[in-house]
């Protein structure tokens, strides 16, 4: 089969530490940017009111934009970090998937918070990234760690662990869970099924005709 | 067995099920220009066709200029996000109601507007807001674009079977009290993410007596509480609405769907996993002074105290009142604006339009506002609203009269907020940035940002003289 996603693999990563709660897509990529018609390449406009200084339009040269040296995406210690840590309702408001793109092209492949909002959280797997849902005192414990020192995690989604100082297990949806480490093409896996949409539709259609009329 | 609303929808739309993860059928594919160039892009990649043409129907709304429509898109790049619309449905034969055509709106005013929303339908769309077809009886909710991708090539989703959560108003609000204050009444109980994992069924007397625009409202601000569906059962003023639309079933087939139809309500032991019991009676005209929905408060309330909030919502707290530039415990009423929106997939369509000019009618708006715009939500709601003489209230009252789209709600074509900018508006979401960047939004009804425009500060519409 096709596959749509990179398998996910074990990660190894600096935290990126971003305390915050309801931190909505609007935030996460801004209006501008979303006239683009492809996928790639909103990286350099991830948090792009809150990273730089001026405002940002798309096809500026971002290199020459004055940068906001207090937020933590810009610390140089957090350059290849692929692991973002939040707090609660992470990804609320607008549908965007360039939300979750802009993070992949950034390179975050985990985020873990107290609480997705539920698009979000579903478009992140569409994408091959990892959002992990842990308690609140236990993501209060991963932010007080960040406080002392730049953090260090591993993430095994295959025994759904978090490790920092202590290991943290989170829940997963098992298919979620395959589609992740399996990269699997769910579009594909879909129409595996042709035969069987095409009967409900017949009967579908049956008991509700007026659907059929356009 | 008893079933609510949403078990009712959900069942009718199974394909397969395994364990608990079920494929379902849709009905009705919205798209617009942001969230679909992407989807279009991968069915071509992986060669795949649509699955169901005649299921979707197109506008774009978001990317759309307000004023002098005939000039075209002057900003490059949203003309290429429009035009790609254009020329994908084109090339698939999708129906598409394009810039120049009068039924072009926002695509959660056009879809209800053209009776293409119908009840028991499962519907989705590349946009949060879709939530506001639930009003209909229907299973709505926004999706991501890989998701319009998946729809566009199977017709189906994969889904888990949402939470119910029912949200019972009982008693009637006050005649000045609207659907808006309703919503944002609600998600200041329960809080942006009180909905997560919830399809919500909004009911209740003062629910019973919503228009089906006022209805449309409230759903559209579930997934403001983080619900991605709120709906509606379906009653005599659904028909009513519905009856005589231009996609609505005509003749037999109306009366069959109308039977249909008519069972598309809770039965009256269902169960759902959470019920919040609301006191209509409580709910007076309401101002958000923050950044999230659920930072909102009465007319006559004031900013909350920091004292008063529980320590983990300090440091929230205190950056809202910073980006939004106000003291705690400032009494709501006392907040001065300098620019009004009336408009958004929230509060575009006649009725609103009609409660803002009841109100404007005879009155001029203050010197201190910058900027008052009303932005109708289709062209259909412009023409009805000028056929009532809607638009020259508004304009002789200082308002600019405005072409259909999203506008200013979101800011992706040239009607924004300038940084420093404070808004009455009518739209949905108060993030920073969200009007532009460095704008302050409040969100309030048509109502109530009519009255701030007048005033140059929020006052309370109930002690306000009203015309007619």
């Amino acid at each position: 089969m096709r596959k749509s996603v990179d398998k996910f693999k074990h990660i190894i990563s600096k935290v990126i530490p971003l305390d915050r709660s309801n931190i909505d897509t609007d935030a996460i990529i801004p209006k501008q940017f979303l006239k683009s018609i492809k996928r790639t390449g909103f990286g350099p406009n991830l948090f792009d009111e809150w990273r730089y200084l001026d405002h940002g339009e798309p096809g500026m040269d971002n290199s020459k934009r004055s940068i906001n040296p207090d937020f933590v995406l810009n610390k140089p210690q957090f350059k290849d970090s692929k692991i973002l840590l939040v707090r609660e309702n992470f990804g609320c408001g607008s549908s965007r998937e360039h939300a979750p793109w802009a993070l992949l092209d950034f390179g975050i492949k985990v985020i873990i918070a107290e609480s997705f909002a539920d698009i979000f959280y579903n478009n992140c797997f569409k994408n091959g990234i990892l959002p992990i849902t842990l308690q609140k005192d236990e993501i209060e414990e991963l932010f007080s760690e960040t406080e002392t020192k730049t953090l260090e995690i591993e993430v095994n989604l295959e025994k759904q662990f978090v490790k920092s100082s202590k290991s943290y297990s989170f829940e997963i949806d098992e298919f979620k869970k395959s589609s992740l480490l399996n990269g699997l093409d769910e579009i594909g896996l879909t129409l595996e099924n042709k035969s069987v949409i095409v009967n409900f539709e017949k009967s579908y259609f049956s008991n509700y005709p007026w659907l059929k009329q356009e | 067995m008893a079933k609510n609303l949403y078990e009712k929808i959900f069942d009718k739309h199974v394909v397969l099920a395994q364990d608990d993860t079920y494929l379902i059928y849709i009905d009705r594919h919205l798209i617009h220009e942001v969230t679909s160039p992407q989807a279009f892009e991968g069915l071509k990649i992986h060669e795949r066709p649509l699955w169901r043409k005649e299921s979707v129907v197109a506008v774009p709304d978001h990317n759309v200029p307000t004023t002098d429509r005939d000039k075209g898109i002057q900003d490059p790049i949203s003309k290429i996000q429009v035009e790609t619309l254009d020329q994908n449905c084109k090339d698939h034969n999708l129906l598409q109601f394009d810039m120049s055509d009068v039924r072009q709106g926002i695509v959660h005013v056009i879809g209800p507007e053209q009776g293409l929303t119908l009840p028991g339908m499962t519907i989705v769309c590349g946009d949060s807001h879709t939530s506001t077809h639930g009003a209909f009886g229907a299973l709505a909710m926004g999706i991501g674009t890989s998701e319009v991708e998946h729809v566009m090539a199977t017709q189906c989703l994969i889904q888990k079977k949402l939470k119910t959560m029912k949200i019972d108003v009982q008693g009637k609000t006050h005649p000045l009290v609207s659907a808006k204050d309703i919503a944002l009444f609600v998600i200041g109980q329960i809080g942006t993410a009180g909905g997560t994992g919830y399809a919500i069924e909004f009911c209740g007397d003062a629910i019973q007596q919503l228009s089906m625009e006022g209805r449309m409202t409230l759903c559209n601000m579930a997934i403001e509480a983080g619900a991605r569906s709120g709906m509606v059962a379906v009653d005599d003023t659904t028909i009513n609405y519905l009856k005589n639309k231009p996609f609505a079933p005509k003749n037999g087939m109306w009366d069959l769907a109308e039977k249909d139809w008519r069972t598309l309500h809770s039965d009256s032991d269902a169960v759902f996993d959470k019920v919040v019991e609301i006191d209509a009676t409580m709910i007076e005209p309401q101002v958000s002074w923050g950044t999230s929905p659920e930072m909102v408060k009465g007319i006559t309330e004031s900013i909350p105290k920091k004292s008063n909030l529980t320590s983990d919502k300090h440091l929230d707290f205190q950056r809202a009142l910073e980006y939004m530039g106000l003291n705690e415990n400032t009494p709501i009423n006392e907040i001065s604006v300098d620019k009004v929106f009336i408009g958004s997939c929230t509060n575009s369509r006649i009725e609103d339009l009609r409660e803002a000019a009841r109100y404007l009618k005879g009155k001029k708006i203050n010197p201190s506002i910058k900027l008052a715009m009303a932005v109708p939500g289709s062209g259909i709601v412009k023409k009805q609203a000028e056929s009532e003489g809607l638009d020259k209230i508004f304009m002789e009252s200082g308002f600019q009269w405005r072409d259909p789209g999203c506008s200013m709600c979101l800011a992706m074509n040239a009607d924004r907020l300038e940084s420093g900018d404070r808004c009455a508006s009518t739209s949905n979401r108060n993030f920073e940035g969200r009007q532009g960047q460095g704008g302050r939004t409040h969100l309030v009804s048509p109502a109530m940002a009519a009255a701030a425009a007048v005033h140059g500060h929020f006052v309370d519409i109930r002690n306000e003289k009203i015309s007619g």
